[in-house]
């Protein structure tokens, strides 16, 4: 065992690149919980956004425009999830969960052509000699811009939530939809809109890990980050910096765990790996003492009766 | 204008009438997604749903069909007790994964000795490593309030990963020539769960499914525990007014769910699967959601859906060999049927009104 072998300056920014798929699944999922919806089909958006992403910057050789479509798909595929549950009022549940099966059977069949290609890579910022600057430098000034874009999502949720009346009325359809309804808010439409934006996110964040984070695409690879992302949202009490903190805790301990792989510890790789999904449990453990942070129209139906 | 109108009561018309609606609409579906691959649809339908139950080489897949029904019949049954009362335990995976590797530890503790009590033990072990496995969630849930979705899934990553460990070390076949694996429990007599007629495919597994299913109908429809289910679900407040104790019925569903999760990990892997391998698990815990909801999470409808569901396994593989139909596309076949269900399902509890609201 060697760990003087992890240098702590690419750990560090090795680990900012693993928090960045979570932080925009989970954010998208914040929006859509504020909402009122619980959409547990994150995984399944995630991974359908990785191989639309993939395929599309492969075809087109472009890394942006993947990242646009793997937008897109994200949405496309939660248009069903907000069909089943606004329109036809299915249980949120079962919906969420039929959303992941889906998307991890359609993401397959998509997908099938493009197993073991490299995709094109995007370029990081070049920020001058700015990036030169030691230990600060290789940490927060060598990435590309889809990870700045994701602290700027994460700051401009939280500042459209707190300060703006689109923000407010976000909020009181997710806390009391009949009240909404009263006063003339379009309920099923503003949930629809942020169920879009939830899986635009999660597209987004699954694109990241199919075209930088590993960067290849193999079935199955967004293994279960959308799901952390679900409790993720838990863990910051539905709190945008506070889920940025959660993101970073565990992109940490990802790539803490494969630093360990690497440098060989006495541990079993598959106890290392085992490692976020065990920490996911004890953290939710912690938090869900206080669930009084949760939206109170969260997962249940609306229908306008009157 | 179109508007939704609740029902007093849902249909029971519709309740029986939306799996066959559902499973039309996506043969429908399913149809154009084969052609979009550039398959012929009807062959391709033809291919999954007929030639397994009438084609030339049935007498081989009939018991297939077994073979595929029972551990999905075995996990919906005991998922769908908890999905009645708002539990939800959606790691039936990982608890099919640590049955099968309890049962399997056990068998190969006593290899060579021979025995017929070792296949009892087994038995018993997978029920209580699913067991276990389930309660992990429960306890939580009731302890600290934590979400059981959420520590269900989870544990089933934590489960994937205790398979490759024990796959390639504890449990590796010591004369396997360095293969990861375990023994072949298919060759080691005490610990085979072997076909109880020859080339029927009724294994010990059917027979335990068979006995779930009548155990789940005699609970939900005579005893008070599956009255204390039903209300739980259907008015969470009345069940309250009425004594229900919540602790024991979260403790009681997901302990059962995953005992027969357990079950059916531990008669797959001593039977048609035969040895503890890396990708032993092929997805019946997440398929079996959707057994139980198309069953309508009621034992004998998910007796007809595991059966169902497991034609369309089956149908695949023929489909696949035969067509060039990609494995992938009958998981989404699979996803698609849910989505229907989940749709049409709007019937049973609303009433579609036509003409124009009117103002009061």
């Amino acid at each position: 065992m060697d760990l003087s072998a992890i240098n702590p300056v690419l750990f560090v920014a090795g680990f900012l690149v693993a928090a960045t798929p979570l932080i925009f699944a989970a954010i998208g999922e914040l929006v859509v919980e504020k909402s009122g919806t619980l959409n547990l089909g994150v995984e399944g958006m995630m991974i359908t956004g990785a191989i639309c992403g993939f395929a599309t910057a492969v075809e087109t050789g472009s890394p942006i425009l993947g990242f646009a479509a793997a937008a897109l798909g994200g949405a496309l595929l939660s248009l069903l999830f907000a069909f089943l549950t606004q329109i036809t009022l299915a249980n949120q549940v079962a919906s969420g969960l039929a959303l992941t099966l889906f998307g991890l059977g359609l993401s397959a069949l998509l997908g099938q052509s493009y197993v073991g290609i490299k995709p094109p890579r995007l370029n990081d910022i070049n920020f001058g000699p700015l990036a030169d600057i030691p230990v600060i430098g290789p940490i927060l000034l060598t990435h590309d811009i889809i990870l700045y874009l994701g602290i700027a999502l994460v700051a401009a949720t939280w500042a459209v939530l707190k300060f703006t009346r689109a923000g407010l009325i976000l909020r009181a359809v997710g806390e009391s939809h009949d009240a909404a309804h009263a006063l003339g808010y379009k309920v099923v439409r503003i949930r629809t809109l942020a169920i879009m934006f939830g899986g635009a996110c999660a597209g987004i964040g699954g694109a990241y890990i199919s075209l930088i984070r590993v960067p290849q695409w193999t079935e199955g690879m967004t293994a279960g980050v959308g799901w952390i992302a679900l409790a993720l949202v838990v863990f910051a009490s539905w709190k945008p910096w506070r889920l940025l903190l959660g993101a970073y805790l565990f992109g940490g301990i990802t790539q803490l765990q494969l630093n360990l792989q690497g440098a060989g510890v006495a541990i079993p790789v598959e106890y290392l790996a085992m490692s976020p999904y065990l920490i996911t449990i004890i953290v939710l453990v912690i938090l869900s003492r206080d669930k009084s942070a949760a939206p109170a129209c969260l997962g249940r139906t609306f229908h306008a009766s009157s | 204008m179109i508007r939704l109108e609740k029902r007093p009561q849902p249909s029971r018309a519709f309740s029986l009438a939306t799996p066959v609606l559902a499973v039309i609409a996506t043969m429908f579906f399913g149809g154009l997604l084969f052609m979009a691959l550039g398959k012929e649809p009807l062959l391709a339908i033809k291919t999954i749903f007929w030639e397994p139950l009438f084609g030339e080489f049935s007498f081989f897949y009939r018991p297939q069909l077994m073979i595929k029904g029972a551990p999905l019949v075995l996990i919906a049954i005991g998922l769908s007790l908890g999905f009645k009362a708002g539990i939800w335990n959606i790691g039936a995976e990982g608890q099919y994964i640590m049955g099968a590797l309890f049962g399997a530890g056990v068998g190969l503790a006593f290899y060579p000795a021979e025995g017929h009590y070792i296949f009892p033990l087994m038995v018993l072990a997978g029920a209580f490593g699913g067991w276990v496995w389930a309660m992990i969630p429960a306890l939580l849930k009731v302890k600290f309030g934590t979400n059981e979705i959420l520590v269900s899934l989870m544990l089933v990553y934590v489960a994937e990963q205790f398979l490759a460990s024990m796959s390639l070390g504890l449990l590796k076949n010591p004369e396997g020539f360095g293969f990861p694996g375990s023994r072949n429990l298919q060759q080691y007599e005490s610990a085979f769960n072997a076909d109880l007629i020859e080339g029927s495919g009724m294994h010990w597994g059917v027979v335990a499914a068979m006995i779930a299913v009548i155990f789940a109908y005699v609970l939900l429809s005579k005893h008070r525990l599956g009255f204390a289910i039903r209300v739980t679900g259907e008015a969470p407040r009345a069940a309250k007014f009425s004594g229900v104790n919540p602790t024991r019925l979260v403790l009681f569903c997901l302990g059962t769910s995953g005992l027969l999760a357990g079950l059916a990990g531990m008669f797959e892997v001593s039977g048609p699967a035969g040895q503890v391998t890396i990708d032993f698990n092929v997805g019946y815990g997440f398929t079996a959601i959707i057994v139980a909801f198309l069953g309508r999470l009621h034992p004998i409808g998910i007796l007809l859906a595991g059966l169902l569901m497991a034609l369309t396994y089956i149908g695949g593989d023929i489909a696949q060999s035969q067509l060039g139909l990609p494995a992938a596309a009958i998981q989404v076949f699979q996803g698609m049927l849910l989505f229907f269900l989940l749709a049409l399902d709007m019937f049973t509890n609303y009433r579609l009104r036509f003409g124009r609201t009117e103002v009061a």
